[in-house]
C-alpha cells in the first residue's frame, strides 16, 4: 500500500490544529510560528499532490479507500480530480498567507485571565478549517464530504463569532452584538442548506443504495441505476440547495456581508477565498456527476439565478459605503460567474469556473487582506473616512490597486483569464445570457474604480497623515499573492493542464457537447 | 423475587387452568439466570433498604455508594454474559412463564439503562459542589425529606448534618421496574414494572436540597400527572383483555393476526370487537407516549426537569426514555403489528407535532434545564420517527440513538450541576453569559454535547440521527424525514443560542463560578464525552451490536 498522501494533505493541518491549541497560555508567539510552519508544511504536502498528478491519467488519483460505518453504506473514499487538485493547491496556498496577516488579530487586548487562550484558539481553528475543507476537496464518498461540508461550519462559526473586527464603528457592546448575529446568521443559513441536503443525502441512499461518487456514476452511466425523473430533481433541488447557500448565490446571500464584514479579514478571506468555494466545487462534482438530467432540467433557472446575481451583487457593492461590505458584495457577483460558467454546460464555461473559483480566491484574498492592513491603520471600515492613502502609503496603495485590478479582471492578470472563458462559454450556449453577464464587468470596473480613488486620491484624509506603509509582514503577504495573479495571468497553462481533462469528464457526464460555432461549421 | 413474577403466575395459573382442569396448581418455573440482571437489581435495593435500618449514619453514605455501583456494575456484567451466551440472538426466549422476553433488544437497553444509571449515579453522589453545611458534607438532596422547607426541624437536620442516602435504594428500584419494562411480555407485568420505576421517581424528584417546594411542587405534578397516565394505560389492558381474552403479547398478536379462531365463551360478547382493540391500543399508547414525553402528552416534562434536583432529572431523562421507547417498540412490533396500518396516521402526527412542538417551544425558554427539557421532546419526536419506521432497521436505529442520546443527556445535566451561584445551580440562561470566558473547558465540553444534541456532524448526535431518518426513508416515511430535517434546523437555533451566550458574551459581574467536582462527576462528564466523540466518528461496533439486537422475540 502506498503512502497515503491525500489523507496527508488533510490531517497535517488537523494535527497542527491540536498542537497549536495545546500550546500555554503565555507561549502566543510560539503557537503563531507552529500554526504558519503546520500551514507551509502543508502547502508543501499539496505541492506534492499537484506535481503527482498526471493530467492526462484516471479521472480519480491518488484513491483511498477503507471501510468506515459499513451499518450505513459509508467509505472513507479519497481521490483527486484536476478540479479537486486545482481547490486543494489554493487552499494550501492561502492559508499560509491568511495566518500571516492575521499574526496580530488575535491578541488578547488584556492579559487578565490565564485560561483564555484567544489566540492559540483562532489559529487552531484556522487549521481546523484547512484540514476539512482540504478533505471535502478530496472525498469521494457522499456521506464524508456531507459531514465534512457540515462539520466546517463549527470552526467557521466560532472564527466569525469569536474574533471580531477590531476596527469597527460604535461602541464594543454593540459590535459584540452584531458580531454574533452575523455568526449566528452564518450558521443558520448554512446548516440549514446542510439540513435539507442530509434529506437528500438519505433519499440518495434509499435510491442507490451506495455512497460512493464512482459507484452510483458508474451505475448511473450503465444503466443499471433508474431513477425515475421527479426523484432525480428533488435529490438534485436537496443538493442544489445546500450549495447555493454555501456559494452564494441570490437570493440565499444574504448572509455573506455580514459574515464578511463583521469577521476580522483574515477569517474574511478565508469565506469567500476557501470556505464558500466548496459550494461551487460541489456544485460541479455531485450535483451535474449525480444528477446529470436534473441539473440540465434545473439550467435555465439557475442560469437566471447567476445573472441576478451578478448584476445585484455589482450593483449592491457599486453603492456600499462599507470596505469590507464592498467586497463581500463583489464576490456575489463574481459567484454569479461561477456558477453561470458551471451551468453554461460547455468545456470553456467549466474550465473557466473552475479557473475562476482559483482566481477568485487569489484575487480576492490580495485585496482584502490589504483593505484589512488599511483597516487596521485607520481604526474605521468606512469608506468616507478615507482619501489620499497613496500619497501616505504608497505601496499599500499600489498593492491594494493591483488587487483591485486583479478583481475587475484586467488583461495581464489571471482573473480576466477565467471571466473570459466563462463569458465565451456562456456565449456560445446562451448568446443572451453572454451579453448580460457581460455588464457585470462594466460594473466591476466602476466599484473597484470607485473604491480606490475615493480611499487612496484626492487630498489626505482626516487621521491618514502619518500613516505608515506595509511592513515587512504584510509586505510577505500582499507580494506573493500579486506575483501568482501576474503569473498565472501570463501563464495560465500549468492549471488549465490540470483541469480541462476533468472538465471533459465533466461534460460527458451531462452527455453534453460544445456547440459548433458557426463559422466554423460553414466552412 | 420480584413482584413482576409473581403477577405472571396467577396470569398463566388461569391459562394452565383452562387448558387441563384437572390440575390444581402448577409450580412455576423461573429462570433465574436470565433474570439474572433484574434480581441483582432488586436484591440490592432491598438489601440498602436494610442499610438504612441498621448501619450507623456516618456509614451510610459510603456503603449505599458502594452497594448501588457494584450492584449495576454486576447486573451489567449479567447482562454481557447472558449477550455473549446467545441470547440477544439464537438463543432468544420467552421467561418466568411468559411474563418477560429475553432476547436482544432487551439485552442491549438493559445494558444501555444500566451503564447510564451508573454514570448518573456518581452524579448522585457527588458531594463537593455545595459548601460544606456545619462541616458536612452535602448532595444535591434535602438533609430529612420530611422537614418541611423552611421549618425549624429542617434545620435541624441540616444542622445534624443528615443526608437522604436513601436517595440510592430509590434508585435502584427505579432501575429495576425499567429493566423489566422493555422486556416484559404481558401487559400486567408492562403495567406492574411501569409503577415499579415511577413510584420511586416521583419520590425522588421531591427531595431537592435547594428550591425545595419548587422540587416538591414538581413532584406533585409528576405524580399526578403519572397516575392519570398510569389510569390510561390500565384500563386500555383492561379493554385489551376484553378483546383477546389474554394479556399475553403473543396471545394478542395472534387473536389481532386472526390465527386464533376459537373464542373463549366467557368473553363471547367481546372478543373480537375491533372498537375493544382499537380504543385499548390508544390508550396504552397513551400511556407509554406519556412517559416517552411525546407532544400532546409532554406537559409534565419542562416542570418536572426544572424542579427535580438535577442528578435526578439528569437520570429520569436518560433511563427513562431509553426504558419507555423499549417498552413502546416492543408493544408495536410484537403485540401490534397488525395495526401498523391503523395506527400509523396518529402515529405520524404524534412524531411530527413532538418534533416541530419540541423544537419551537424550546426557542423561548430561559431556563436551561427547562431549554433541554423541551429538547428531550423534540428529540423523542426523532426517535419516534425511526420506530414508525416497522422494520429491523427501525428498530436497531432506534436502539442506536437511544444509547447515544442517554449518554449526552446524562453528561449535559452534569455539567449543569456544575454551575453555581450563591443560590446553588445557576440555571437561568442569562447568567451562562460569558462561561466560555471564564471556564473555557467546562463551557467547551456542554458545547460538544450541545452540538450533539443538535446533530452536527462528528458527534454521536448525527450518527444517531441518521441512522433514524434513514430507517424512516426506508421504511416509506419519507416525510417524516423532512419534517425531522426541518425540525433540526429549527433546534440548531436554540442550542447555538447557549453557545453565543457562553463564548460570544462578555461574563458578568456577578455571573456564577464553576465548581470543581469530585472524580465522581467528572467520569460522568469524561463518559459522556467520550461516548459522544467515539460514537460520531466510529459508530460501527455499537451499530452492528444494535442491529444484531434488533430481532424481538415472540
Amino acid at each position: 500500500m502506498s503512502f497515503p498522501l491525500l489523507t496527508a494533505t488533510a490531517a497535517l493541518p488537523a494535527i497542527g490544529a491540536i498542537v497549536t491549541a495545546a500550546v500555554p497560555a503565555a507561549q502566543r508567539t510560539a503557537a503563531k510560528w507552529l500554526a504558519l510552519f503546520f500551514s507551509l508544511g502543508t502547502l508543501v504536502l499539496a505541492g506534492i499532490v499537484f506535481v503527482r498528478f498526471e493530467p492526462g491519467g484516471d479521472r480519480y488519483q491518488l484513491t483511498e479507500s477503507h471501510a468506515w460505518i459499513a451499518d450505513f453504506g459509508v467509505r472513507y473514499e479519497l481521490g483527486v480530480d484536476g478540479i479537486g487538485v486545482a481547490l486543494l493547491a489554493l487552499t494550501a496556498l492561502l492559508i499560509p498567507f491568511v495566518i500571516l496577516a492575521g499574526w496580530h488579530d488575535a491578541d488578547p487586548l488584556e492579559t487578565k485571565s490565564s485560561r483564555w487562550r484567544p489566540t492559540q484558539g483562532f489559529f487552531a481553528l484556522i487549521l481546523m478549517v484547512e484540514a476539512m475543507v482540504i478533505l471535502s476537496f478530496e472525498a469521494t464518498d457522499v456521506f464524508l464530504f456531507y459531514i465534512l461540508f457540515e462539520a466546517m461550519l463549527i470552526p467557521m462559526y466560532f472564527l466569525i463569532g469569536g474574533f471580531g473586527d477590531r476596527a469597527h464603528a460604535g461602541t464594543d457592546e454593540n459590535a459584540a452584538a452584531q458580531r454574533s448575529y452575523a455568526a449566528v446568521k452564518f450558521l443558520l443559513y448554512n446548516l440549514a442548506g446542510g439540513l435539507i441536503m442530509l434529506a437528500a443525502v438519505i433519499g440518495l441512499y434509499v435510491v442507490a443504495g451506495s455512497f460512493s461518487l464512482s459507484e452510483i456514476a458508474e451505475a448511473r452511466a450503465n444503466g443499471s441505476l433508474e431513477m425515475a425523473s421527479s426523484t432525480e430533481r428533488w435529490l438534485f433541488l436537496g443538493f442544489f440547495f445546500a450549495f447555493a447557500v454555501k456559494a452564494p448565490l441570490w437570493p440565499l446571500h444574504t448572509w455573506l456581508p455580514n459574515a464578511m464584514g463583521e469577521a476580522t479579514t483574515p477569517v474574511a478571506v478565508l469565506i469567500t477565498a476557501v470556505v464558500d468555494k466548496v459550494g461551487t466545487f460541489a456544485m460541479l462534482r455531485f450535483c451535474l456527476q449525480l444528477f446529470p438530467e436534473a441539473s440540465k432540467w434545473a439550467t435555465p433557472v439557475i442560469l437566471v439565478l447567476a445573472l441576478i446575481s451578478i448584476i445585484y451583487g455589482a450593483l449592491l457593492a457599486v453603492g456600499q459605503r462599507d470596505i469590507k461590505r464592498l467586497i463581500a458584495y463583489a464576490s456575489i457577483s463574481h459567484f454569479g460567474f461561477i456558477v453561470l460558467g458551471i451551468f453554461a454546460m460547455t468545456s470553456q464555461g467549466q474550465s473557466g469556473a473552475t479557473l475562476y473559483m482559483v482566481n477568485h480566491g487569489l484575487s480576492t484574498a490580495a485585496l482584502m487582506l490589504v483593505a484589512g492592513f488599511l483597516i487596521t491603520r485607520r481604526g474605521s471600515r468606512l469608506i468616507a473616512d478615507y482619501g489620499g492613502v497613496q500619497k501616505v502609503a504608497p505601496v499599500l496603495a499600489g498593492t491594494f490597486l493591483i488587487g483591485g485590478l486583479a478583481t475587475l479582471s484586467l488583461p495581464g492578470l489571471a482573473p480576466f483569464v477565467s471571466e473570459f472563458l466563462v463569458l465565451v462559454g456562456a456565449f456560445s450556449a446562451y448568446p443572451v445570457v453572454g451579453v448580460i453577464a457581460t455588464l457585470g464587468i462594466v460594473l466591476a470596473a466602476l466599484y473597484v474604480l470607485v473604491l480606490y480613488q475615493r480611499t487612496m486620491t484626492g487630498p489626505v484624509g482626516e487621521k491618514i497623515g502619518g500613516m505608515p506603509d506595509l511592513r515587512v509582514r504584510e509586505l510577505a503577504v500582499a507580494l506573493p499573492l500579486i506575483a501568482v495573479l501576474i503569473f498565472l495571468g501570463v501563464f495560465p497553462k500549468p492549471l488549465t493542464e490540470v483541469v480541462n481533462p476533468a472538465v471533459q469528464h465533466t461534460m460527458q457526464d451531462v452527455q453534453k457537447k460544445d456547440p459548433q460555432p458557426e463559422v466554423e461549421a460553414a466552412k | 423475587m420480584s413482584a413482576t413474577a409473581v403477577h405472571s403466575l396467577w396470569t398463566r395459573a388461569g391459562e394452565v387452568t383452562t387448558a387441563a382442569p384437572g390440575d390444581k396448581f402448577t409450580a412455576p418455573t423461573i429462570e433465574y439466570a436470565q433474570l439474572a440482571p433484574v434480581l441483582i437489581v432488586v436484591g440490592v435495593a432491598v438489601l440498602g433498604i436494610l442499610v438504612e435500618a441498621f448501619v450507623p449514619r456516618r456509614a451510610r453514605y459510603t456503603t449505599q455508594v458502594f452497594l448501588t455501583v457494584v450492584a449495576l456494575a454486576a447486573a451489567f456484567a449479567a447482562v454481557v454474559g447472558l449477550a455473549a451466551g446467545g441470547y440477544a440472538g439464537e438463543k432468544a426466549q420467552i421467561a418466568a412463564m411468559g411474563a418477560v422476553a429475553v432476547d436482544g433488544p432487551t439485552l442491549f437497553l438493559q445494558g444501555t439503562i444500566l451503564l447510564v444509571s451508573m454514570v448518573s449515579v456518581f452524579t448522585f453522589a457527588e458531594r463537593r459542589l455545595d459548601p460544606a453545611a456545619h462541616g458536612n458534607r452535602v448532595d444535591s438532596f434535602a438533609a430529612q425529606a420530611g422537614a418541611v422547607p423552611g421549618s425549624d426541624s429542617e434545620k435541624a437536620a441540616v444542622k445534624a448534618g443528615f443526608t437522604t442516602t436513601e436517595v440510592f435504594p430509590l434508585v435502584l428500584f427505579s432501575v429495576a421496574g425499567m429493566l423489566v419494562f422493555p422486556a416484559a411480555n404481558d401487559l400486567l407485568t408492562l403495567f406492574i414494572a411501569l409503577e415499579v420505576f415511577s413510584l420511586p421517581l416521583y419520590l425522588l424528584c421531591a427531595v431537592a436540597r435547594r428550591k425545595r417546594l419548587m422540587s416538591q411542587e414538581a413532584a406533585v405534578k409528576y405524580f399526578l400527572l403519572g397516575a392519570f397516565s398510569s389510569a390510561f394505560l390500565l384500563f386500555g389492558i383492561a379493554l385489551l383483555y376484553g378483546y383477546a381474552g389474554t394479556v399475553s403479547y403473543a396471545g394478542i398478536a395472534n387473536v389481532v393476526d386472526g390465527t386464533v379462531q376459537e373464542i373463549d365463551p366467557a368473553l363471547a360478547s367481546t372478543m373480537g370487537n375491533d372498537a375493544l382493540l382499537l380504543i385499548g391500543a390508544a390508550m396504552i399508547l397513551m400511556g407509554l407516549l406519556f412517559k416517552v414525553g411525546a407532544v400532546p402528552f409532554h406537559m409534565w416534562t419542562p416542570d418536572v426537569y426544572q424542579g427535580a434536583p438535577t442528578p435526578v432529572t439528569g437520570f429520569m431523562a436518560a433511563a427513562t426514555k431509553v426504558a419507555a421507547f423499549g417498552a413502546l417498540l416492543r408493544l408495536l412490533y410484537v403485540v401490534l403489528p397488525g395495526l401498523t396500518w391503523d395506527l400509523r396516521p396518529v402515529m405520524w402526527g404524534v412524531a411530527i407535532v413532538t418534533m416541530l412542538g419540541g423544537a419551537i417551544v424550546a426557542i423561548t425558554q430561559t431556563d436551561i434545564k427547562r431549554l433541554l427539557a423541551y429538547s428531550s421532546i423534540a428529540h423523542a419526536g426523532f426517535i419516534l420517527a425511526g420506530v414508525i419506521a416497522a422494520s429491523p432497521e427501525g428498530v436497531s436505529s432506534v436502539l442506536f440513538y437511544l444509547g447515544v442520546y442517554s449518554f449526552v443527556t446524562v453528561g449535559a445535566f452534569a455539567v449543569v450541576t456544575l454551575v453555581r451561584d450563591a443560590g446553588g445551580e445557576a440555571t437561568h440562561l442569562s447568567k451562562w453569559a460569558g462561561l466560555g470566558r471564564r471556564s473555557p473547558l467546562t463551557a467547551a465540553v456542554f458545547a460538544v454535547f450541545l452540538l450533539s444534541f443538535a446533530g452536527i456532524p462528528l458527534t454521536s448526535g448525527f450518527s444517531g440521527k441518521f441512522a433514524v431518518f434513514k430507517a424512516a426513508a426506508d421504511g416509506g416515511a419519507g416525510g417524516l424525514v423532512v419534517v425531522g430535517v426541518i425540525s433540526s434546523a429549527i433546534a440548531a437555533f436554540f442550542y447555538l443560542r447557549v453557545i453565543v451566550l457562553m463564548f460570544f458574551s462578555e461574563p458578568k459581574a456577578d455571573g456564577p463560578t464553576v465548581a470543581v467536582p469530585s472524580p465522581l462527576t467528572m467520569t460522568t462528564i469524561a463518559v459522556g464525552v467520550a461516548v459522544t466523540l467515539v460514537l460520531g466518528l466510529a459508530p460501527q461496533y455499537f451499530l452492528d451490536l444494535a442491529s444484531q439486537a434488533g430481532v424481538f422475540v415472540r
